[in-house]
């Protein structure tokens, strides 16, 4: 589907006039084949461009309620689905750490926070991690967990909410020494 | 109240019209009669075809609770056994009726309680049940058999405890896509050891996982159990020991349909669903993938009906299982098969009558799979048996349903639901009415019909004119005037129910079908253009009707109403809640 083609659904969709822009029956009965890509529909010009106009963001299906028509407990089912098959299909990430001369995977869906996560890492490399600030980044150690995000950046652990970090979050790597503290600084 | 049988004496025989045959002998032949509609016109022939068939009807069905009272119902037929109620507007399964409504089956219950001591089968749907309800239902119907709860809401798992625990004699229980509260499956345990009646088992809707050797138990003992549906908290190995408890089954629902099996267990399954020979329908299958479907296919030699619609097939998955299924008449699915899903149901199902196909991610936006006009045009070209489909899109376009229709013009129900609300042809832009129109004009059986997409008032126009055997419409987003809805009330004789939701029609367009309203079931209105005085015009010219309003909450104008319409033997109702009107 085109993009014009989107943008007017949703324009459309905020409509709610009594009548069709200068629709009426005689025009309708014109089997004339409209262009996909044409803006213009049966008739009036002058309600196209009401619609051209309309510049109001048009409500999301899911602020419709009841629609689509779908029994509650078929909505609920599926929605569970959903969220059962996000939470099992795990968020397996690499991790390394500078001088560890192994790689290690981990699930980041079981962790509920940075701080279990945090733990986690801890307790697999057997070092201890400083305390997160958002100013200093990682004190206390030296050691610095960062992550690749999607773009190809290094990050801090820390510095995003969890929830975005999750989905963004690559691959992991402990980093060690000046390095991790050039990081912590830069940020 | 009739005295029972008072009639019988020999001087009422005389003085009353000579009739052909005896009562009794009239009697027996009307107990013949099957169909609630056969039975109404029977009891219209005379006075005597009245009472005979009135005293002999066993099955009784109320399509809305409301339009009758329970005391008129037992005054008028004193042995029934069987009662099939409808409660609430069908709008409610989709939340456009607030809670706590009404449509309570307890006050039926305390009725039937005195005047139907030996009443067998309740089927309800769209009613309130609680629990109170269902523990009074256990008790104070010693010969209770069957309970069939459709769409209802209310009670807990702990209302099927108590009927688990004191209906001795029941057959059916079937609980089926409930609002409840599921509290565990410790109900299923409550069958007594000695508990053996049971033919239909329904638990497939609910969450809580059951106690497994309860069930194997239960299922062992009652041999004539030929329709068992259990939830996804049945494992395959599970569910293979109940095959093997259970070959004879017509009717199966499986639990969740995945799981690590070892080499052996396959095998063991595969056997077991071999053993299944006479089954017929087969459900549940949610997580079925691709790895144990196969084993399935044994039992589906002479499958009618395919539920998969909690099954997230892939096109694949879909095409290799149904090619088992050549004598398939009825099959729902996800629209994660696709059209190229539903190539394969066209190409695989020669004789199916009925397909429905129901969208796996409704709200999501982004999505741009599911299934579109293709998959339904490759099915009417495999399937010309086709007469009831329910279709779940997101694009449609004028030409495809065209085509479709003229493959299949033996629809019945045609339900399609485009779900963006509005939207055109997506080829040419222009609204959908040519394709309603000829669903109406080459359908001329077609008795259900749900409209969607952008549609004028031409749409309704169509129906008015072509769709003289139409009894239900559902209208959502449609139409450009009053005219629209005018059309439909004047020109489709044998409509029953119109449900109308966000419409451009007026008080004009609610009042032009006031003598159609009593010939009617019921009409449903809700963000429409209807105002209070349309309302009130309407309830003070017809006063057999019961015109019920309900202030719209999500309505930002606040003169937003939701209207029910009625025609009712029994008045108005007196449950009404405060937040419903009755003018």
């Amino acid at each position: 589907m085109n993009a014009m083609y989107e943008k007017n659904i949703d324009l459309e969709a905020t409509e709610l006039r009594l009548g069709l822009p200068g629709t009426s029956k005689k025009e309708i009965t014109s089997r004339s084949k409209k262009r996909p890509l044409d803006e213009s529909t049966e008739g009036s010009s002058s309600n196209n461009d009401d619609r051209l106009e309309c510049s109001a963001p048009p409500p999301s299906k899911a602020q419709i309620v009841g629609w689509p028509p779908i029994r509650s407990y078929r909505k609920n089912s599926l929605h569970q689905k959903k969220e059962e098959a996000e939470a099992k299909a795990g968020v397996y990430v690499k991790v390394s750490m500078d001088g560890a001369p192994y790689l290690r995977k981990m699930d980041l869906n079981i962790y509920e926070g940075y701080q279990q996560l945090l733990e986690a890492l801890e307790n697999m490399f057997k070092i201890t991690i400083g305390k997160y600030s958002e100013r200093e980044g990682y004190k206390g150690s030296e050691y610095a967990p960062t992550y690749e995000d999607k773009d190809g950046d290094w990050m801090l652990v820390g510095d995003v909410p969890w929830e975005m970090f999750i989905p963004s979050c690559k691959r992991l790597r402990i980093m060690k020494g000046s390095e991790a503290r050039g990081l912590t600084c830069g940020l | 109240m009739d005295p029972k049988r008072a009639r019988e004496s020999p001087e009422s025989a005389v003085l009353s019209r000579p009739s052909a045959f005896p009562d009794e002998v009239l009697e027996r032949i009307l107990s013949l009669l099957d169909t609630h509609k056969d039975r109404s016109s029977a009891s219209l022939v005379s006075k005597a075809w009245y009472h005979a068939e009135r005293w002999s009807r066993a099955r009784v069905f109320i399509g809305n609770c409301y339009s009758v009272s329970a005391e008129i119902l037992v005054r008028r037929f004193p042995n029934i056994r069987s009662v099939t109620l409808k409660g609430k507007p069908r709008f409610s399964d989709f939340n456009l009726v607030p809670q706590n409504w009404g449509a309570d089956i307890h006050s039926w219950l305390l009725v039937f309680a005195e005047h139907y001591p030996s009443l067998e089968e309740l089927r309800l749907k769209r009613m309130t049940v609680t629990d109170q309800s269902l523990e009074f239902l256990a008790l104070k119907f010693p010969n209770f058999k069957s309970l069939s709860l459709l769409s209802c809401d209310g009670f807990s798992t702990d209302g099927l405890s108590a009927i688990a625990t004191h209906c001795r004699n029941l057959t059916e229980l079937d609980i089926q896509e409930n609002g409840i509260d599921d509290i565990s499956g410790n109900w299923l345990n409550c069958f007594p050891d000695n508990f053996t009646s049971l033919e239909v088992l329904n638990f497939a809707s609910l969450n809580s996982e059951v106690n497994f050797d309860s069930l194997e138990r239960l299922v062992t003992r009652c041999n004539l159990l030929r329709i068992l549906k259990v939830n996804k908290t049945i494992t395959l190995d599970q569910l293979q020991r109940l095959l093997v408890r259970a070959p004879w089954l017509t009717e199966l629902g499986t639990g969740s349909f995945i799981q690590e099996l070892t080499p052996r267990q396959y095998a063991d399954l595969e056997t077991s669903f071999k053993g299944c020979r006479n089954l017929q329908t087969l459900s549940g299958l949610s997580e079925a993938t691709a790895l144990y479907l196969p084993a399935l296919y044994p039992a589906c030699a002479n499958l009618t009906f395919l539920n998969l619609s909690y099954a997230a097939l892939q096109s694949e998955e879909l095409a290799r299982l149904l090619a088992y299924c050549a004598h398939l008449r009825r099959l729902w699915v996800l629209d994660t098969v696709e059209d190229k899903g539903l190539e394969a149901v066209g190409q695989n199902c020669p004789l199916l009558e009925e397909l429905r196909v129901f969208p796996s991610d409704p709200f999501d936006e982004e999505i741009v799979h599911g299934v579109t006009e293709l998959g339904f045009l490759a099915v009417s070209y495999g399937c010309r048996k086709l007469r009831y489909v329910l279709y779940f899109c997101r694009q449609m376009t004028n030409a495809a349903v065209a085509t479709i229709v003229r493959n299949c013009p033996d629809f019945t129900h045609f339900r399609l639901c485009i779900m963006n609300p509005g939207q055109p042809d997506y080829l040419t832009r222009e609204p959908m009415d040519e394709a309603f129109g000829a669903v109406v004009k080459n359908c001329p059986k077609l008795q259900r019909l749900a409209v969607s997409g952008l549609l004028t008032d031409l749409t309704f126009e169509y129906i008015g004119t072509f769709a003289k055997n139409l009894e239900t419409l559902s209208v959502a987003f449609a139409g450009s005037s009053d005219l629209g809805m005018q059309c439909v009330l004047e020109g489709c004789p044998k409509l029953r129910k119109l449900e109308i939701r966000d419409c451009p029609f007026g008080n004009k367009a609610l009042l032009s079908g006031l003598e159609k309203y009593e010939s009617m079931r019921s009409l449903w209105m809700s963000a429409c253009k209807i105002t209070m005085n349309g309302c009130r015009l309407l309830a003070r010219k017809m006063p057999r009707l019961n015109v019920e309003v309900m202030k719209d909450e999500e309505s930002n104008d606040g003169q937003s109403y939701k209207v029910y319409v009625y025609r009712s033997v029994a008045g108005p109702r007196r449950d009404a809640p405060p937040f419903v009107l009755t003018l």
